[in-house]
């Protein structure tokens, strides 16, 4: 569902530009809204969140889908974490649609999909490990990275039960907006992929942008 | 309605009442048969590497490295680490699911009304998502290691706009799985009601488990053979069971 939001960039307390194949860990106080931005198109932002009181609180892809019935992301949704409390509300989208079943991209997983040499490419989750290691007040680890949004991807179910990966529907400057309903910890990885048509080859930055 | 495939003697035997949970550890070269013995089961599992128990189940490396929403035969469950734990080698019921998670504590006062332990003795209702931290505890493992698992024998499909349902219609008594393990695996599993259970009654289930030893992996095996991810899969899993061993 396409919902364009009125939050003026003027009025934004923070805002930063994220390159392709860096890490973005913050604090989001309850109430405050993030907004992801998909700067040229076609990128994904593989994101975490977390309960800033109890990171043992975090973002469930499983309780999300279930609860609202329908395994796409978009305005309206509510994120749910694994105790089945709600966390943040999808309160703007330009894009239409979030995959939050294809994961991250890992090392290990980029020998299975694409080929047994690609082992040392890039990729989302050393993006996030080498994030818990450099921010160890938030006291994570390697258990704690798990099943993620994939903002602005596009991965849609057929009825026999086949995954699809399409190609984005995502455009320059289409964004996203969370309002958190928690403190919460955001932990996005900007997609280092180089294997994947979806993004036609080319990571892009996206910008993170913060209103009280 | 159940598998074709023969595996000779089981080397063990088990049941599991349902609303109830265990765990066993399962050498590589097993195959664990499940049955779902009078239909309408729902067997929740995770899996863990006992040598090192931050590599686990990985339900959406699974679904994407197989293009796949459902899991039947043919599918491999994959680790973190771009290994198999197990393969599907044989399943006469056609469709489990891996996306939705557990039952709650919440969920069964919300739809059956919570029956104590104090009140009911063996027949009181348990959560999936309390069974598992219950098994988990006992490997050292917490809600932190919670990962998407999986759900036999409950097949939850999607319309064209992405709206989830369980198809009730899929039960079948004596419906079975067979997972051929490729690598040593810690399985966690339960026996309560699937998520999107919405019967009158908190249903209890029972499931029995058979463990045989495994036939060798022919060239024309199906799981190696269904897709150029599983046979590179095969291949880390080859190459970590080679140098462990």
């Amino acid at each position: 569902m396409i919902v364009e939001s009125a939050k003026q960039p003027d009025n934004a307390i923070y805002s930063q530009v994220i390159p392709a194949g860096d890490y973005w860990m913050k604090t989001l106080k309850a109430g405050q809204t993030l907004r992801i931005t998909d700067l040229e198109g076609n990128q994904a932002a593989d994101t975490l969140f977390y309960s800033a009181d109890d990171p043992g609180e975090r973002y469930s892809a499983m309780d999300t889908i279930r609860e609202q019935g329908n395994i796409y992301l978009t305005a309206g949704t509510v994120l749910m974490s694994n105790l089945g409390n709600p966390m943040l509300d999808i309160v703007a989208d330009t894009c239409g649609r979030h995959d939050t079943l294809g994961g991250a991209c890992a090392t290990e997983s980029n020998t299975v999909r694409y080929a047994l040499e690609k082992k040392c490419m890039h990729a989302c989750r050393d993006s996030w490990l080498l994030a818990v290691a450099e921010n160890q007040q938030f006291g994570m680890t390697k258990r704690d990275i798990t099943h993620n949004i994939n903002f602005f991807m596009n991965v849609p179910v057929t009825p026999e039960g086949g995954l699809t990966f399409e190609d984005g529907i995502s455009a320059p400057g289409k964004y996203v907006e969370l309002t958190a309903r928690m403190d919460v910890i955001v932990l996005i990885s900007n997609c280092p992929q180089l294997n994947n048509p979806c993004n036609g080859y080319d990571p892009t930055p996206i910008q993170v942008s913060v209103w009280r | 309605m159940t598998n074709t495939t023969t595996l000779g003697e089981p080397l063990h035997s088990g049941d599991l009442p349902g609303g109830a949970h265990w765990s066993l550890r399962i050498g590589r070269g097993k195959t664990l048969r499940l049955t779902d013995l009078e239909g309408g089961a729902n067997l929740g599992m995770l899996l863990y590497n006992p040598l090192d128990l931050l590599e686990r189940y990985n339900a959406p490396d699974t679904l994407k490295c197989q293009h796949t929403f459902k899991l039947t035969k043919g599918h491999c469950l994959y680790s973190d680490m771009g290994r198999i734990f197990c393969s599907i080698v044989d399943d006469s019921f056609g469709w489990h699911d891996t996306v939705c998670g557990n039952l709650s504590k919440k969920m069964i006062q919300e739809r059956w009304g919570e029956k104590t332990y104090q009140e009911y003795r063996n027949d009181w209702t348990l959560s999936g998502h309390d069974s598992f931290l219950v098994e988990l505890a006992k490997y050292g493992l917490g809600r932190r290691d919670l990962a998407a698992n999986i759900n036999f024998f409950s097949k939850v499909v999607t319309d064209a706009d992405g709206n989830l349902r369980l198809d009730d219609s899929a039960a079948r008594p004596g419906a079975q799985v067979d997972l051929r393990f490729e690598m040593d695996t810690l399985v966690i599993f339960h026996s309560c009601p699937h998520p999107l259970c919405r019967a009158p009654q908190y249903p209890k289930k029972p499931v029995s488990y058979q463990i045989f030893t495994s036939p060798p992996v022919a060239d024309d095996d199906i799981c190696l053979n269904s897709r150029e991810e599983n046979r590179r899969g095969f291949a880390n899993t080859r190459l970590y069971n080679g140098l462990a061993h």
